[in-house]
């Protein structure tokens, strides 16, 4: 865990600390940032390119990966974020057409997958149903009910407006990919700031965290474990939902049956390699997107003779991996997946 | 629940059981596991009847067009039979891992995998008689079905990789390798769709009359997975691994070992559902070919409540929607992922306690379990 001790001795002291228990994390960011600049003072085009083809390919992971360290940190186990993504990407879109504002189907999508949360929620609380089981079935649902509905040449009334944040965006390389965007693009950066903070600095993250480790002694304390999972998860369902939107709306602008395309599964993988850690979440989906990006750039120069498909497959290839490396070092919260019943313990 | 000894007398005690004599609502509850499935699908397809109606078609002509084209004619049952072979197997490929308390989304990619790899078999050994090219094909797609969930079961067994996670990612491998394969190295050449050539004639599997060979098949494999869950060392072996691994593991068994045969047999049930396919029904492999019937197993395995037998009837009935979606859609214009709906619909109703609960709230002493033995395996890393 983070250094999160009051910093008592001022804070150099606590810099130090923070410093040293995120000595992996510096070491690799400093290396990446060193790196990404020597290329782009080679190929300042290429190196930009690639960077924005790694954050558009991150946002709706990290976005999926939210969803999941807000549910699994409160003890809920979501396998249904790929389809709150598909419905939410389905409803944003349709609902934007119908209406013809991208503003009213920004909301219905976040509100969709807010629902498809709740449902979630519900079930795992008041049913004790299996959580695994609940998820696949909304993944299911959304699949089917989304295939349905679907009706071909609809269009968005208008593009999603990108936004510039005047000073940072003039930063070279990672001003214009990360301070250039859409509001989802800018949304998924506050949320991972927010949720840092919210998680490891406030009384909610660390009822949160209590509830997800160990919900007895949260219940002996005077949480009400069941309603706060509940909020909880449903509350995460407007990340996913945002990751939905995303996909139809913003870094497209149409919808595709299936269009989700296991992101739902590759944001939990997400999950686990950043170690249930929101900060880390979106460093390993940055990890993941770069990888593709330049896997796809070699490709498209012919410095290496890999056939596309095997590029496509590479985020889920390297997914098994990380999952195979990461699955025996991070500790997933204790209670995740485990219904709580007042009384019955441990 | 005790056997009542058949030459006992009448008065022989037993152990008070809520679901034995008593009025009609014990007699409902004895029948639980085919009640909740049978009112479940009454319950989609009636919610299926307002949506059919609101897109302007009368929901019973609708539904009896689907059914007819499914039922009525040799060629409609011939189809409707060929659908539900596959779908007893992917059936099978998720109930058995559900058994020691895996969840095998992954049964898509087996048999996709399977599929292709007997196609390659049967066009590759054109001299090959019949008698050997058949078995052949057959067990390479077996095999090749049984190593794609050997991937997943040694990920879970090794290294704790979540199976749901991992064979969702195998899914998607197999499908782009699949992609790779039919539009490069397999492909039928001079052809400008991605499509393997055709298998050789004697390859193919005929078909009896109104019944696909593979269908018999498929029912006796069923019946023998009940048979060895039931009755076998394995079976136990597979259940107590499912329902207390800690138990298990202080009995002597090998959770990793169990867990990965569960696995292996289910990837090469899945990879024959892909053979039987290519060899009975599109006699090559092509793009586009037996969309969904792995994630169908999914559904009848709940429907099924991960019984092997009742993986038969919740196949047939995945069949038959499947067999006359098309007609439906000829007839009504009502596109064939209604059948998607439907299904998913009825997926809610099954595999949420809600119909549990009200029917038998009142009778409920304790709390209403989840339909489907859980998998003890909690959370996902």
């Amino acid at each position: 865990m983070t250094a999160h001790s009051p910093a008592t001795d001022g804070r150099g002291a606590a810099l130090g600390a923070f410093v040293r228990a995120n000595r992996v994390m510096l070491l690799i960011v400093g290396t990446f940032l060193v790196a990404a600049y020597v290329w782009y003072a080679l190929d300042a085009t290429k190196a930009t390119s690639i960077l924005r083809f790694a954050w558009t390919f991150s946002i709706p992971l990290v976005l999926g990966a939210l969803t999941g360290v807000v549910g699994e940190r409160s003890g809920i186990v979501n396998i249904g974020i790929e389809g709150q993504m598909l419905a939410s990407a389905f409803a944003g879109f349709f609902t934007a057409a119908a209406t013809g504002s991208v503003w009213i189907g920004l909301l219905a999508g976040m509100l969709t997958g807010l629902v498809m949360g709740a449902f979630l929620a519900w079930v795992a609380v008041k049913f004790q149903m299996d959580q695994i089981i609940a998820g696949v079935v909304l993944n299911i649902v959304a699949t089917g009910v989304t295939s349905f509905y679907y009706v071909q040449g609809k269009s968005l009334p208008a593009a999603m407006p990108v936004f510039e944040i005047p000073l940072l965006s003039s930063i070279p390389l990672i001003g214009p990919v990360f301070f250039r965007g859409g509001i989802i693009a800018f949304f998924t950066l506050l949320a991972v700031a927010g949720l840092a903070y919210a998680l490891f600095r406030t009384r909610w993250g660390l009822r949160t965290r209590a509830i997800g480790e160990y919900p007895t002694a949260a219940d002996t304390a005077g949480i009400d474990v069941n309603r706060m999972r509940l909020v909880n998860t449903t509350l995460a369902g407007l990340l996913a939902g945002a990751a939905g939107v995303y996909l139809s709306m913003e870094q497209t602008s149409t919808f595709e049956r299936g269009m989700s395309a296991g992101k739902g599964f590759l944001a939990l993988a997400i999950m686990i390699f950043g170690a249930w850690f929101p900060g880390r979440a979106l460093a390993a989906a940055l990890f993941f997107g770069l990888t593709a990006g330049i896997a796809s750039q070699l490709q498209a120069d012919r410095v290496v003779a890999i056939p596309q498909q095997f590029v496509n497959l590479l985020p889920y290839v390297l997914t098994l991996v990380v999952l195979a490396v990461a699955a025996g070092r991070v500790r997933a919260p204790a209670a995740e997946g485990t219904p709580f019943v007042k009384g019955e313990g441990s | 629940m005790p056997e009542v000894p058949a030459d006992g007398p009448a008065t022989t005690r037993r152990p008070a059981d809520p679901t034995r004599g008593g009025g009609p609502l014990a007699a409902v509850a004895r029948f639980q596991s085919i009640l909740i499935p049978v009112l479940a699908l009454a319950v989609a397809f009636g919610i299926g009847a307002i949506l059919i109606r609101a897109q302007g078609v009368n929901p019973t002509y609708a539904y009896t067009s689907l059914f007819q084209a499914a039922w009525f004619s040799s060629d409609g049952i011939l189809r409707t039979l060929q659908k539900a072979t596959p779908l007893i197997l992917t059936g099978l490929a998720v109930a058995i891992p559900l058994r020691v308390g895996l969840f095998n989304i992954g049964a898509q990619g087996q048999l996709i995998l399977g599929g292709l790899a007997s196609a390659w078999v049967g066009y590759r050994f054109l001299d090959l008689p019949g008698i050997v090219l058949v078995p052949f094909a057959i067990a390479m797609g077996m095999a090749v079905g049984a190593f794609w969930s050997w991937i997943a079961g040694v990920l879970k067994a090794q290294r704790n990789v979540h199976e749901v996670i991992s064979t969702i990612m195998l899914n998607s491998i197999a499908a782009g390798l699949v992609d790779y394969f039919i539009a490069g190295p397999f492909k039928e050449p001079g052809q400008i769709l991605p499509r393997t050539p055709e298998i050789a004639e004697q390859a193919m599997l005929p078909d009896l009359g109104i019944v696909p060979v593979g269908f018999p098949l498929a029912v006796a494999l069923a019946a023998l997975v009940a048979w060895v869950f039931a009755r076998t060392t394995l079976g136990f072996r597979f259940t107590t691994v499912g329902e207390n691994p800690s138990a298990a593991g202080y009995a002597g068994m090998k959770l990793g070992r169990t867990i990965t045969l569960a696995m292996l047999i289910a990837g090469a049930l899945a990879g024959l559902g892909g053979a039987i396919e290519t060899l009975g029904v599109t006699h090559r492999y092509e793009s586009g070919f037996n969309a969904g019937l792995g994630f169908d197993g999914i559904t009848i395995a709940l429907l099924a409540r991960g019984n092997p037998l009742g993986t038969i009837p919740a196949a047939l009935l995945v069949g038959t929607l499947r067999a006359g979606a098309s007609n439906l859609q000829f007839e009504t214009g009502i596109q064939p992922e209604v059948v998607d709906m439907l299904l998913a619909i009825t997926l809610l109703l099954v595999s949420i306690p809600i119909l549990t609960k009200l029917l038998f709230r009142k009778s409920a002493q304790e709390p209403v379990s989840s339909p489907v033995s859980a998998p003890a395996t909690g959370g996902l890393a």
